[in-house]
C-alpha cells in the first residue's frame, strides 16, 4: 500500500461502526471556559450519544456556541480562551498533550452559522478536505466528492455544474455543501452551529429532513437559537443560561415537561 | 427569571380566554345535570322539555372551545404547561359534552315517566344524583385551582357512585322481577341510575386530565371498570 | 443666506468636482506634455541604440536595461519578503504590544526620504557588503525602500480575506499554513498585486537610493553580472539635464518620456493581470 494511499483509510473509509447506537461519543466533565476574565461556561456536565442528534438551546450569549467549539477545539484559535474540567471523544481526552488536532477535526467537523464555502467550484471545495489530507488521484476524487454530495443530498442539483464556482449556489445549497464538505473528509461527528439562521424555511426544512437521514451513520450536535427547530429535529435537549447547563434530557421531556422552571419559562417564550 | 411576563402577554390572554370558556361550559353542563335531575324528581315536564332544548347550546360551546384550541395549536406553538392546557382543554370538552347529553337522557326519561306516579318515592337516584353532581363540581373546581387533592377526591367518589349504581340496579331488578307491572318504570329509572354512573365517569375524566395538565404524566388514576356485564352480584 | 437643499447638494456636487479636477489636471498636464514634447524623439533608434557623443546623441538603451533589471529585481526580493512578512502579521503574530510595534516600525519606514536609504545602502550593501556600486546594491536598497508599501498593501489584502474561510478551513483540519496557502493567500492575490503596482512605480522613478547604490554616469556595456552598476532611467534624465553641456532638449524630453512610459506600461500589464484574477475569484 503506498503512502497516500495509507493515508487515505482516514477519509471516508467503510463507517467504522464506533460504539453501538446510543453509547456515548462525547463525555464532557464539569467542562468551564474562560475568555480572558469573562467566564463563558460554568461547570458543563453532559454526553453525546452515538448516532442521535444532541440539541443546544438557550439565549443569545449562554454559552451554548462556546460549548460546541470546545468540542473540536476551534476555541484554541481563540487567544485568550482559557479551559478547565475534561472533554472524552471515545473515552480520549482531546485536551491531553500530544493529541493530534488536526486528526480530531477531521474526526469532528463543523458547520457554521453562514455558509462559507470557498471561493472555488463546487467540485474543489467538496475536494479541498480529502486533498489537504493526502489523497491525490483524480478518480478517487470524483468518487468522494459525489459521494460526500449524495449523502448531503445536493448531488441531483449540482452534478452538472461541479466546475462552476460555488458562490453561485443558493443559500441552502451552498449550506448543504458545506456540510458534503465536512462529510468529505470522513468526520464521524458533526458539528453544527445555528446552521439554518442565514436560511430560508423551506431550505431550513430540507436540512433538518438531512440531518434526520444523516443520524443513521453520524452523530450530530446542533446548536440553535430557535427552540422549534430543536423540538422537531432533536433525540435530546439542552437547555443553557448564563453559561450554565441548566437541563438536559429527552427532548419530548423537556419541551413536554421540563423539571427546571427557567426551561419551562424559555420554551413557553416567556423570556428569551 | 421566568416569570409569565411581558411576553407573550397576548398568548396568555387567549389561554386565559379558553380557561373561562371551559368554565362556562362546564357551569352550563352542571346545571343541565341539575334542572333534569330535578325534572326527574318533580315530574316537571316543562322544565325537562327546557333542558333538551339546552343541549344545542352546550354542543355549541364544545365546537368553539373546540376551534380555539386549534388555533391556538396551529398558531402560537405552544409548549409545555400552555400545551398541556391546550390539549387538557380539548378533551375536557369532549366530557362536559357527553355529562350534557347524559342529562338530556335524564330529561328525557322525565318526560316519559311524567304522566304516573312512581311506585315509590325516588330516593337512592336523588342521592346519586347529588354525588354525581358533586364530582362535576369538584372536577370543574379541581381545574380551577389545579388542585390535585381534589382530583384523588373525585376519583374517590366514583367508586361510591359505582357501588350505589350497582345497588340500585339489583334493587331495581328485584322489584321488576316481583311485579311485572313495574318493569316500565323500573326499567326507565335503571337507566336513569346508569346515565348517573356514565356521567360520573365523565367527570372522573375530567379529574384525570386536570391531573396530567398539572403533572405532566398521563396516569390512570380511578379504578378500571372490569367488564361487567349485569350479571354482578 | 438660506439656500434649499437642493441647492446645497448642487453646491457640494461642484465643489467635489472641481477638486477631483484640480488633483487631475496636473497628473493630465504632465503627461501630455511629456508625451507631446517626448514622443517625437522616441523611435525605436533611441531606444536601442547605446548612447554617443557624450550622450548629447544616440538612444538610451542602458539606461532602459538598467532601470527594468533594477525594478525586476527589486521585486524580486521585496515582494516575496513583503508578502511573508504581512502574513505573519496577519495570521500568526498575536496581539501583543511587541506586534504593535513592529507595525508602527514599519509605518515610520514608509516616511523616511529616500535619500537617507540611498545613504543606508551606501554604508550597508556598498560598503559593508561590499556589493560595490552595482545592480545588487541598488536592488537591495530599493527593495527596503518599497519593502513598507508591499507589507502594508498585503496585510490590507490579507485582512479582507473574510474570517469566516479561515475557519471553514481549520474545522476541515488545515494547519494554519496549509489554509494560508490554498485558501488566504490566493484569495488575497488581487490586493497584493495592487501593493507590487505600486512598489514597481516607487521603485522605477527613485533617483536618491540609486544615486549611490547603483548608478553610473556612464557604462559601455550592458552590466554582466549583478556586482556591475548600471543606468537607470531617473537618474539618466537628471544627468542629461544637467550634467551634460548642450545636451539636446528632444533626448531629454525623449528620456522622460520612456520613463514614464515604462511605469504606465507595467502598471497596465499588473492591472490587466489583477482584473483577470478578480474576475476569475468572485466573493
Amino acid at each position: 500500500m503506498s503512502a497516500s494511499e495509507s493515508q487515505t483509510q482516514g477519509v471516508r473509509a467503510e463507517s467504522a461502526p464506533g460504539p453501538g447506537p446510543q453509547k456515548p461519543r462525547f463525555h464532557i466533565r464539569d467542562l468551564s471556559l474562560y475568555y480572558g476574565r469573562t467566564q463563558a461556561l460554568k461547570g458543563v456536565t453532559l454526553d453525546v450519544r452515538n448516532r442521535e442528534i444532541t440539541a443546544l438551546i438557550g439565549p443569545s450569549g449562554c454559552g451554548k456556541s462556546s460549548f460546541l467549539r470546545a468540542l473540536n477545539r476551534m476555541n484554541d484559535l481563540i487567544p485568550d480562551a482559557r479551559k478547565e474540567g475534561q472533554v472524552l471523544l471515545d473515552g480520549d481526552d482531546i485536551y491531553a498533550v500530544g493529541t493530534d488536532v488536526v486528526e480530531l477535526r477531521r474526526r469532528v467537523g463543523m458547520v457554521f452559522q453562514r455558509p462559507n464555502p470557498f471561493p472555488m467550484s463546487v467540485f474543489d471545495n467538496v475536494a479541498y478536505g480529502p486533498r489537504l489530507h493526502g489523497v491525490r488521484g483524480r478518480s478517487r476524487l470524483e468518487e468522494i466528492v459525489e459521494e460526500s454530495l449524495r449523502d448531503a443530498a445536493l448531488w441531483d442539483e449540482v452534478k452538472e455544474k461541479l466546475h462552476k464556482s460555488a458562490m453561485e449556489l443558493s443559500g441552502g445549497q451552498q449550506q448543504r455543501l458545506c456540510i458534503a464538505r465536512v462529510l468529505a473528509v470522513g468526520s464521524e461527528v458533526l458539528l453544527l452551529d445555528e446552521p439554518c439562521s442565514a436560511l430560508d424555511p423551506i431550505s431550513t426544512f430540507k436540512i433538518e429532513e438531512l440531518l434526520i437521514e444523516l443520524k443513521a451513520e453520524y452523530t450530530v450536535v446542533i446548536v440553535t437559537h430557535n427552540m422549534y427547530q430543536a423540538s422537531r429535529v432533536s433525540d435530546r435537549t439542552g437547555f443553557f443560561l448564563g453559561g450554565e447547563l441548566i437541563e438536559f434530557g429527552e427532548t419530548q421531556q423537556v419541551f413536554e415537561r421540563p423539571r427546571d422552571e427557567r426551561t419551562d419559562g424559555y420554551v413557553r417564550g416567556r423570556f428569551g | 427569571m421566568s416569570r409569565t411576563g411581558e411576553t407573550r402577554k397576548s398568548f396568555d390572554a387567549q389561554i386565559r380566554d379558553l380557561e373561562q370558556e371551559l368554565l362556562k361550559m362546564a357551569t352550563f353542563v352542571e346545571q343541565m345535570a341539575a334542572d333534569s335531575l330535578r325534572a326527574l324528581q318533580e315530574q316537571d315536564v316543562a322544565l325537562a322539555e327546557e333542558v333538551i332544548r339546552r343541549d344545542d347550546m352546550a354542543d355549541q360551546m364544545d365546537i368553539d372551545i373546540e376551534q380555539r384550541s386549534m388555533r391556538l395549536l396551529a398558531l402560537q406553538q405552544p409548549m409545555s404547561k400552555d400545551l398541556r392546557t391546550i390539549a387538557t382543554a380539548m378533551k375536557i370538552t369532549a366530557d362536559l359534552e357527553r355529562i350534557g347529553d347524559f342529562s338530556v337522557d335524564i330529561a328525557r326519561t322525565a318526560k316519559t315517566l311524567a304522566g304516573e306516579p312512581y311506585f315509590k318515592p325516588l330516593v337512592d337516584i336523588p342521592r346519586m344524583g347529588e354525588l354525581t353532581k358533586k364530582m362535576v363540581r369538584d372536577a370543574l373546581t379541581s381545574f380551577v385551582r389545579r388542585d390535585l387533592q381534589l382530583v384523588r377526591q373525585v376519583c374517590a367518589d366514583d367508586d361510591a357512585v359505582d357501588r350505589m349504581w350497582y345497588s340500585l340496579r339489583d334493587e331495581l331488578m328485584e322489584f321488576m322481577r316481583k311485579d311485572s307491572n313495574l318493569v316500565t318504570q323500573a326499567t326507565h329509572l335503571l337507566l336513569v341510575a346508569r346515565y348517573l354512573e356514565r356521567m360520573a365517569d365523565h367527570a372522573t375524566n375530567v379529574a384525570e386530565r386536570v391531573d396530567y395538565m398539572e403533572t405532566g404524566t398521563l396516569k390512570q388514576l380511578a379504578r378500571a371498570h372490569t367488564a361487567e356485564g349485569l350479571g354482578h352480584s | 443666506m438660506n439656500l434649499s437643499r437642493q441647492a446645497k447638494e448642487k453646491v457640494a456636487f461642484a465643489l467635489l468636482g472641481a477638486c477631483t479636477l484640480v488633483v487631475l489636471t496636473p497628473v493630465l498636464l504632465m503627461v501630455v506634455l511629456i508625451a507631446v514634447r517626448g514622443a517625437a524623439a522616441a523611435n525605436w533608434g533611441f531606444i536601442s541604440r547605446m548612447p554617443e557623443n557624450y550622450m548629447r546623441a544616440g538612444g538610451i538603451m542602458p539606461a532602459i536595461v538598467g532601470s527594468l533589471l533594477l525594478v525586476g529585481g527589486t521585486i524580486l526580493l521585496a515582494l516575496p519578503l513583503g508578502v511573508l512578512g504581512a502574513v505573519y502579521l496577519t495570521e500568526y503574530a498575536g496581539r501583543g504590544r511587541m506586534v504593535g510595534l513592529v507595525r508602527l516600525a514599519i509605518v515610520n519606514l514608509a516616511g523616511v526620504p529616500s535619500v537617507v536609504y540611498g545613504l543606508f545602502g551606501l554604508a550597508l550593501f556598498v560598503l559593508l557588503f561590499h556589493f560595490g556600486t552595482s545592480l545588487a546594491a541598488g536592488c537591495c536598497t530599493l527593495a527596503l525602500l518599497v519593502l513598507p508599501l508591499v507589507i502594508t498593501a498585503s496585510e490590507e489584502a490579507l485582512r479582507a480575506v473574510p474570517d469566516e474561510l479561515r475557519q471553514g478551513s481549520l474545522a476541515l483540519g488545515a494547519s494554519r499554513w496549509q489554509t494560508t496557502r490554498r485558501v488566504v493567500l490566493p484569495n488575497a492575490l488581487p490586493g497584493i498585486l495592487t501593493g507590487a503596482i505600486l512598489a514597481v512605480g516607487r521603485a522605477a522613478g527613485e533617483t536618491a537610493p540609486i544615486l549611490f547604490t547603483a548608478a553610473a554616469f556612464y557604462v559601455p556595456h550592458l552590466p554582466k553580472s549583478v556586482f556591475d552598476p548600471v543606468m537607470a532611467l531617473p537618474y539618466h534624465l537628471y544627468i542629461i539635464a544637467t550634467q551634460v553641456p548642450n545636451a539636446p532638449p528632444q533626448i531629454q524630453w525623449g528620456a522622460a518620456w520612456v520613463l514614464l512610459a515604462l511605469v504606465l506600461a507595467v502598471n497596465l500589464v499588473a492591472i490587466v493581470i489583477r482584473y483577470r484574477i478578480r474576475r476569475a475569484r468572485r466573493w
